[in-house]
């Protein structure tokens, strides 16, 4: 249902993404991975709509929407959540939650209603909370989250833009053994709404989840296969997994 | 202003426009560094309301007390040797302190330029500029190159303010308008660039003196005297900033937007 | 909200107290004050809680002010007209204003809303016809039907419009506009990242705080009887930035705090003397700019959230 077809991305000399090719199937985890500095994080900007693409196409469900704007590749079932928590640290995690949900639901070109009247909202915000794992926190601010919260909130935001396709970006980068379980469970939940384009070092989540691996080396997709034969596939092991994974 | 204010001073003291004006670029370049010790410094690091007020605070602090020191406004005459005009081509007369602009102007550009782009210390502030903390810990001491680089601006200032002297009043505020007309300049330069600003100074001095000449004569050839004459003037008076509004309607960057 | 009501119950009866002293000055000080309450405030919505660092608001309290003159003078003195078209032009030279700059960010953002302010004051210099630099004087002030030149009417029509402003103010940062103005100041990328279109919300917070700038303008011309382009230049911007700041960044009171201390300090300093500051330098009342920019800077340096703020913190640690 993703298709992207040779994105490219260069600053100045440096070539950050080089003619990637790359698609995902309806329902699958797909996984990105590869080592620091592949390029993994700026692919995920260009097909979120924050990074410009420099060459190539990018079709989301047959419609080419290399031209459309992030907000409006959100609206239309992609949302990213961030490498570095990106969240709205003065906002109560129900806060953040609830407008996210507002974003989805109707304009928020209404100036007299409080928010705080809209129950339905505030529901959804709710069984969101639960869904992440984050029961007894709704009310407390966002920036005073643990870290393993925060990282679950910031999937919760991508989440609760309802997409039919969600870009997970090292969600669990700086996390303990216990949160990493947790967030492994959660994505595997996810599986049921959404199509998962996962980013990860973590190769023991990978290869639990993944239902096929991608991997970029220098910019460049090298290599796309079931997780199987990722794992003996030659240049893959040379330039990034090493052989103690095969042992 | 401070340049201005300064050099007025110094010109008083010594008799001499020239050592006057020189007097004044190192007076000025050393109460610019003390200025980004003691205060600017600490908001490097504050959010951009905090500098936009700090800095403003500091222009009205800065204005009273120099009305407090030389009063409202100062004199710095033109220097007689400079006062007449030069015949550059036959009949055509021009003054000869506006050349030394010119070529004050065209060397201190020059200098610029290469003091940027061709020496080590210009290729330590743009890496500085660029990345403060890679920079620092390859060594560079960025406080003091930060320091120095705006006492270079301070000493620049001088020269603007001590040479515009003759031409307009040295008055406090005098380096307000001049200010905006600098932000006007980098906003279609494109922040960053120095080539940038350079055009963007070029064009504006261009568009303003152009306009301000052709406009009401034009205006005269389509419209009605009344109107012309309202019209014409008005619109000569901001057509640097609608063509910042157009520069900008294209190229939100600037013309010329650094790199990096 | 019940302190609130107090508030303006106490400004209700201000006038009648000082009626009742025969001093009718400080009735038409203290319209003034609520007047630039009102520009405080308007500046506030688009730099408190839209983040949106304009340094060229005193553009369009400008506008409405020349506005709603240019009405007058001409012959067309009906508040509700001139008052509703200074509004409207406001909110017009907002939104095309508003539209070039906030493609821009940051540092560039603030000086384009500079060079687009100064650039209204030199249009406005070189109106000759209606005064150019020297300014326009009104022969009356709008009439509402009832004659406002009497300076207790004045008076509680402007509080009563101060009051509509602060309500809706209220208003509108707990409605869906404000919730999303607010997340786009704490963080605008991942607003767009959820999907909401982050210019367009911003453009919609500029044009309503130059609209209710502009209706503060008009005030202020109807106020005065008078009107000069100083009241566009950029020092009147940033006279509004102090206000807002010394009343707290952000909250529905910050304006209006702001705009009473300030105006406040700068009558009380110039209309009366201290001896032994007089002594030591002797002009002190002319240089009151020193003891603002002192302030300021002082301010910003250590307590950016302003009096309101201070207060706030007060109450919670009580």
């Amino acid at each position: 249902m993703l298709l992207l077809k040779n994105i490219s991305k260069h600053f100045g000399g440096v070539v950050a993404t080089d003619c990637v090719t790359l698609e995902v199937r309806d329902g699958e985890i797909h996984a990105l991975i590869g080592p620091n500095g592949a390029g993994k994080t700026t692919l995920i900007g260009q097909i979120s709509g924050a990074l410009g693409l420099d060459a190539g196409e990018i079709h989301f469900f047959g419609k080419n929407i290399s031209l459309l704007r992030q907000y409006e590749r959100v609206r239309a079932g992609l949302a990213r959540s961030y490498q570095i928590t990106s969240i709205f640290r003065r906002f109560s995690v129900l806060d953040n939650l609830a407008l996210a949900v507002q974003a989805r639901s109707g304009s928020s070109f209404r100036f007299w209603q409080p928010v705080a009247s809209e129950a339905a909202l505030f529901d959804e915000a709710r069984s969101l909370v639960k869904e992440m794992g984050l029961e007894g926190r709704e009310n407390s601010l966002a920036a005073t989250l643990a870290h393993g919260e925060q990282r679950a909130l910031e999937v919760g935001l991508a989440l609760a833009t309802r997409p039919r396709l969600v870009l997970l970006d090292e969600p669990m980068a700086g996390m303990g053994p216990e949160e990493s379980r947790r967030m492994i469970e959660l994505i595997g939940r996810v599986r049921a709404q959404a199509t998962v384009l996962l980013v990860e070092h973590d190769m023991d989540a990978v290869f639990r989840l993944a239902d096929r691996i991608s991997v970029m080396v220098d910019g460049r997709l090298i290599a796309t296969d079931l997780p199987e034969r990722i794992k003996l596939n030659p240049e893959v092991r040379k330039a990034y997994l090493g052989d103690e994974v095969a042992a | 202003m401070l340049g201005a204010f300064l050099a007025s001073s110094f010109v008083q003291m010594t008799g001499s426009f020239t050592a006057g004006v020189l007097l004044a670029i190192p007076a000025t370049a050393a109460l610019a560094m003390i200025l980004e010790i003691s205060v600017l410094r600490t908001l490097y690091a504050r959010d951009h309301l905090s500098q936009v007020l700090a800095t403003f605070a500091l222009i009205l602090i800065i204005n009273e007390v120099t009305r407090l020191v030389w009063g409202s406004d100062a004199a710095l005459p033109m220097p007689v040797a400079l006062s007449g005009p030069v015949e550059l081509l036959p009949g055509l007369r021009y003054p000869a302190y506006r050349l030394v602009i010119i070529g004050v102007g065209a060397l201190v550009a020059l200098l610029l330029f290469v003091l940027v782009t061709k020496t080590k210390v210009g290729m330590l502030v743009r890496a500085g500029a660029s990345n403060r903390e890679m920079a620092l810990a390859m060594g560079v001491n960025i406080k003091l190159l930060f320091t120095v680089v705006f006492g270079v601006g301070g000493a620049l200032c001088a020269v603007a303010g001590a040479m515009l002297a003759p031409l307009f009043a040295v008055q406090v505020g005098m380096g307000e308008n001049i200010l905006i007309l600098a932000f006007v300049v980098i906003v279609i330069g494109g922040i960053g660039s120095i080539r940038g600003a350079l055009v963007g100074a070029v064009l504006v001095g261009v568009v303003d003196t152009i306009g301000r000449a052709f406009l009401p004569i034009l205006f005269g050839m389509f419209f009605q005297p009344r109107v012309a004459s309202a019209a014409g003037p008005a619109i000569a008076s901001v057509m640097i900033y609608l063509l910042m509004a157009v520069v900008l309607f294209f190229r939100p960057q600037g013309l010329f937007p650094a790199r990096g | 909200m019940k302190r609130s009501l107090f508030i303006f119950i106490l400004l209700a009866m201000f006038p009648l107290v000082m009626s009742a002293v025969d001093n009718l000055f400080y009735v038409s000080f203290a319209s003034r004050v609520l007047i630039y309450a009102i520009a405080a405030t308007s500046l506030n919505l688009v730099l408190g809680y839209g983040g949106m660092i304009s340094f060229g608001h005193a553009a369009f309290v400008g506008t409405g002010a020349y506005v709603a003159s240019i009405l007058i003078a001409e012959g067309v003195t009906s508040a509700w007209i001139g008052w509703s078209a200074a509004i409207a032009a406001s909110a017009i030279a907002a939104w095309l204003i508003g539209a070039v700059s906030l493609r821009t960010r940051g540092v560039y953002f603030i000086m384009i809303t500079l060079a687009f302010a100064q650039m209204m004051f030199y249009l406005v210099n070189s109106m000759k016809a209606y005064g150019g630099d020297e300014g326009l004087t009104l022969p009356v002030r709008a009439d509402l039907g009832f004659d406002l030149g009497n300076e207790i009417a004045f008076y509680y029509v402007v509080l009563a419009l101060l009051a509509a402003t602060l309500y809706a103010l209220h208003r509108l940062v707990h409605s869906r506009f404000g919730r999303v103005v607010i997340a786009i100041r704490e963080n605008e990328a991942r607003a767009e990242a959820i999907g909401l279109p982050v210019y367009r919300y911003k453009l919609a917070c500029f044009v309503i705080a130059g609209a209710a700038g502009g209706l503060a303008g008009a005030l202020l011309a109807s106020h005065g009887k008078y009107v000069n382009p100083n009241v566009l230049h950029w020092l009147q911007s940033g006279t509004l930035m102090i206000m807002v700041i010394l009343g707290g960044v952000g909250r529905l009171w910050g304006g209006a705090i702001g705009a009473t201390v300030l105006l406040g300090l700068e009558h009380v300093i110039s209309d009366y003397p201290i001896p032994w500051l007089a002594q030591i330098a002797p002009n002190y009342q002319q240089h009151g700019n020193l003891g603002v920019g002192a302030v300021l800077l002082a301010i910003v340096l250590f307590a950016p959230q302003g009096i309101a703020g201070l207060l706030d913190r007060k109450n919670a640690s009580s």
